[in-house]
């Protein structure tokens, strides 16, 4: 069936966005694709570069075994074929961050070839993107323009990095699905290990292709938008590019095959460059490397060490936990989440667990612009506070106020409960005697509640006023009804 | 030529241990020859401060009993190997004043056995070239002339100054590099032996590339027992080189058995060409005697993709090397022509940095990788390459070995053929073969033409089996008995 909710509204009709995005996802390693130089993030300029990384005379690249392996885990996470065969092509252009001249890549024999990937969307719907390959290539430096007048400076840190280059088919028909892709890839990488999938930091970026056509229509002449570096920005330059496409089209024009760059702060696309000034690459097999060649017991035992996968744990936590897909799908989207629900629920009451994770928790971290390893409350100090109320020592509404002590001042909720006395009034006495006091008090509003039983509400609240909220809500209830016998009819 | 520098590699080496003579008594008599043979051109860089520190710590360990195979022993070193702390510019002008930190993998091998480094020897520019007249230094001369006749001659190339420098005795034996027959056809042009090890022998770490799936180092040498041991000190896996075979290295000298009964020597009627000098041909028929006499069995054999090589390799290397010449930009290191914006440096560091020859084959090899062209041009000459290979394979089941000439001419004037590179590249219709099949090949000297220049006769072998290609070639050197010498015109 054709969804036609995402079509956009033209002043001649309906478009359909099409799109395919590349991800580039920089491989966890310790050291480059092809030399033996460190790849931390944030190093000191031209600080982590061998004499392969800057070229020099006479150096040869040796594969890094460890990015194979990643690119390998990799595939198995897209569900792709590995192929057991590869090789690895140059890519000839000249700038001055790539010192080779040439950048090392996999053209034609990528070591990853056709996999799916599942994707989540907003109102609780699946859909796949099929992922047409993957390939490893080494990154690029970094020009540095202002570090001197009327010169440019060069930083090779990052020249030769391994990158993992995520081809998806032109499966996508919304910036939503675009970016539900990209947060699935993420997710998929992060459980993985094979990349950190920071955004901000580079490690992650990605080339989107847009065009439009009318629905049903053959593919439209799409264009390239080149690096993005964040969601909200792939969702904003989609948004802009297929208006953009759709406005060109009903001017009479036509889109022109190019590479646009997105400006975050204009909110705009601009043209880079045409398909005519595009480099000839002029890809051939690298000498200085021989086809990459593995065998199927080496991707197995690979496959024997892969985790559980963000779909294959969201089956998981609906069947085992009885959760709902989407809260699953909210706890699943980050392996953090994931393991830090499975933590607090573990021995414990699932749904509750999951309520107070995806409630209060991550309402909490959200509001403090926190992660969840910086989080001032561990899984273990919510587990505790669930069984405080679980075991009636407190009730949930205290339960809210002690989760706001614990995560300001990231103490134990028992420790809270006890110096606060915040613990629930369960002596029937006790209770009995506010109810008796607040009736006594009020007589006026117990002839109203006999008559209108709605009234004993005020009761409630008044009697958990004068306990300071700590008097078991659901004994107050009994009581009261006992003594509005009307309200124990019902 | 003082007796010292008359001798050969083993020679000097065994006297050394025999304490004849030092170390430096032995390098300080190659300074001064080096000093003498300027006219040569052989030398871009004399280092003869180190190399005399250099033999006396050999000395020292020689005294200890402690040397290596080649302790004490005076190289010359073809300028494209990186020499830590020692200039290093593949004679070309883009890498001005470039000194590299580190050292290949084949030049550390031979210091690490004791051996001398006397300096930096000439070539042509990035290895490109048959005569060593595209050096930015200017060409190397070789040491032999016509009879009669004063006209200077090439060495050969690209390893002109490594042939030049074994002939004039000024150095013991050299290191060089083979892409499409840099080894073989300069050892033809001076009277001496060049070998070119298998593809993946020696490591590449180090070596300027030129084209890094035919470079191959290997030794020139005045013997071919010199040759067996240079090999076996170069020779050696090298993790930092993928392409390097991880096979053990045998003894090569040990395999000198001069025995070759029953051998299978195969003759390639292909490499019968139009046009070979009478001489050539005679020369080939003398070696094929020669073989057989010394009991080997002669077959004929058929390599039918022969005429396709040389195409295929001017396919091939410039393909290769004009990706593996885009580094020298001028951004980190050598040359640095300023411009307008970063793309007008480029142009014109490259355009003043790279010769003719050079930039003739950076824009043929970027055509022929270029779209619309790479399948016509590149495609093709990789699987004439392939049929090359099975072409050998097909032979190697008839024989063990291939004899043939190694070049069609003796050496030729300088600056005869700089301005017609078609027929300069004609210079490797025989050797470009064992490059394009990552074969080893040897040239050995054979004999002289009618005006009295060296002739070589080329061995073909089997791969990795470089034993049998140098036992074949040492029956050949002590057959042809060639002990013909060149007059040292070049000493005031």
């Amino acid at each position: 069936m054709t969804d036609t909710s995402n079509y956009i509204e033209g002043l001649t009709g309906s478009w359909e966005i099409v799109m395919g995005l590349e991800i580039h996802a920089q491989v966890v390693s310790n050291s480059k694709l092809f030399s033996g130089a460190p790849t931390e993030f944030g190093a000191e300029q031209n600080t982590q570069v061998s004499l392969v990384d800057a070229a020099l005379p006479g150096m040869l690249p040796v594969i890094n075994e460890k990015c194979v392996e990643q690119a390998v885990r990799t595939g198995l996470g897209l569900k792709a074929q590995v192929n057991l065969r590869s090789v690895f092509d140059r890519k000839n252009y000249f700038y001055p961050d790539l010192p080779q001249g040439y950048q090392i890549s996999q053209f034609k024999y990528p070591i990853i070839g056709e996999g799916i990937v599942e994707i989540d969307l907003s109102n609780g719907d699946t859909k796949d993107v099929r992922i047409e390959r993957l390939h490893l290539e080494q990154d690029a430096g970094k020009s540095l323009h202002d570090q001197h007048p009327s010169m440019s400076f060069v930083d090779l840190n990052r020249s030769g990095v391994a990158l993992m280059e995520i081809v998806s088919m032109p499966d996508m028909r919304s910036a939503e699905e675009a970016q539900a892709f990209v947060k699935k890839i993420r997710a998929i990488l992060r459980y993985l290990g094979t990349c950190d999938g920071n955004m901000e930091q580079g490690s992650m970026r990605a080339d989107v292709n847009v065009s439009v056509r009318r629905p049903g229509d053959e593919l439209g002449t799409r264009c390239e938008i080149k690096n993005v570096n964040s969601i909200r920005f792939i969702g904003q330059a989609i948004e802009y590019e297929a208006r953009r496409q759709v406005e060109v089209i009903e001017d009479g024009g036509t889109i022109k095959q190019e590479t646009r760059l997105f400006d975050s702060k204009a909110g705009v696309t601009r043209s880079m460059r045409s398909k005519e000034e595009a480099h000839d690459y002029r890809y051939f097999p690298d000498p200085d490397l021989l086809p990459l060649v593995f065998t199927q017991e080496y991707v197995d035992a690979i496959a024997a060490t892969l985790p559980e996968l963000p779909d294959d744990k969201k089956a998981r936590f609906v069947s085992e936990y009885g959760l709902s897909i989407y809260d699953a799908g909210v706890l699943v989207s980050e392996k953090a989440r994931a393991e830090f629900f499975e933590d607090v629920a573990k021995g414990r009451d699932a749904k509750m667990a999951s309520n107070w994770v995806t409630g209060e928790f991550f309402g909490a971290l959200n509001k403090a612009g926190l992660a969840i390893d910086t989080s001032p409350v561990s899984a273990k100090q919510l587990g505790a506070l669930i069984e405080l109320i679980k075991d009636d020592t407190i009730s949930g509404r205290i339960a809210k106020d002690v989760f706001e002590i614990m995560f300001e001042t990231g103490d134990d909720p028992a420790k809270i409960v006890e110096e606060k006395g915040l613990r629930q009034v369960t002596d029937l006495g006790a209770i009995e005697a506010a109810i008796d006091e607040v009736m006594a008090a009020n007589p006026d509003k117990v002839q109203q509640a006999i008559e209108k039983p709605k009234m004993v509400g005020w009761f409630v609240g008044q009697v958990m006023k004068a306990t300071s909220g700590k008097a078991n809500p659901q004994a107050v209830n009994k009581l009261l009804a006992a003594k509005f016998p009307p309200l124990a009819e019902d | 030529m003082t007796e010292l520098t008359k001798l050969t590699l083993t020679e000097a080496r065994d006297k050394l241990v025999a304490k004849e003579f030092t170390a430096q008594e032995l390098t300080q008599a190659y300074v001064s020859a080096i000093e003498a043979a300027r006219p040569l051109n052989a030398y871009v860089l004399e280092t003869a401060d180190k190399a005399l520190e250099m033999a006396k710590a050999s000395d020292a360990r020689l005294q200890k009993g402690e040397g290596g195979a080649l302790e004490g022993v005076p190289l010359g070193i073809k300028d494209l190997f990186c020499t830590k702390d020692v200039r290093t510019t593949a004679c070309s002008h883009i890498l001005d004043g470039y000194v590299p930190a580190y050292e290949s993998s084949v030049t550390a091998n031979l210091w690490a056995d004791g051996a001398v480094l006397l300096g930096k020897l000439n070539n042509d520019e990035f290895a490109m070239g048959s005569s060593n007249e595209t050096s930015f230094e200017g060409p190397a001369v070789n040491p032999w002339r016509r009879k009669g006749d004063d006209t200077q001659l090439v060495p050969g190339g690209s390893s002109g100054g490594s042939s030049a420098a074994v002939a004039a005795h000024i150095a013991l034996a050299t290191t060089a590099t083979d892409t499409g027959g840099s080894i073989r056809q300069p050892a033809a042009f001076t009277g001496t032996v060049g070998l070119k090890p298998t593809y993946g022998r020696c490591p590449r770490w180090g070596v300027i590339a030129f084209a890094s799936s035919l470079d191959q180092p290997g030794p020139i040498t005045r013997t071919v027992r010199d040759a067996a041991v240079m090999l076996k000190s170069m020779a050696g896996f090298d993790p930092k080189d993928t392409t390097s075979a991880d096979v053990p290295v045998p003894d090569y000298e040990a395999a000198l058995t001069g025995d070759i009964r029953g051998l299978k020597v195969g003759i390639p009627k292909e490499y019968r060409v139009d046009g070979m000098a009478a001489e050539i041909d005679a020369l080939w028929q003398q070696g094929i005697d020669w073989l057989k006499q010394a009991g080997a069995e002669i077959v004929d054999v058929s390599l039918p993709h022969t005429k396709y090589a040389l195409p295929a390799y001017y396919i091939v290397a410039p393909a290769e090397a004009s990706s593996n010449l885009a580094r020298y930009d001028g951004v980190r290191y050598g040359l640095r022509v300023d411009g307008d914006n970063i793309t007008d440096m480029y142009e014109k560091t490259r355009a003043a940095g790279f010769g003719d020859e050079v930039k003739r084959r950076v824009m043929v090899g970027t055509y022929v990788l270029s779209a619309g062209y790479y399948d016509a041009y590149y495609i093709k000459a990789q699987k004439v390459r392939t049929l090359i290979s099975q072409d050998f394979a097909k032979a190697y089941e008839k024989c063990d070995v291939l004899l043939t000439p190694t070049t069609p001419t003796p050496a030729f004037g300088i600056g005869e053929n700089i301005d017609d590179p078609l027929s300069m590249y004609l210079n490797d219709v025989f050797t470009v073969t064992a490059n394009l099949a990552g074969l080893p090949g040897i040239s050995v000297p054979a004999g002289l033409s009618a005006n009295g220049l060296p002739l070589g006769l080329q061995l073909i072998g089997k791969s990795f089996d470089e034993e049998t290609l140098l036992r074949t070639a040492g029956v050949l050197e002590e057959a042809a008995a060639f002990t013909a010498a060149p007059e040292a015109w070049w000493r005031a």
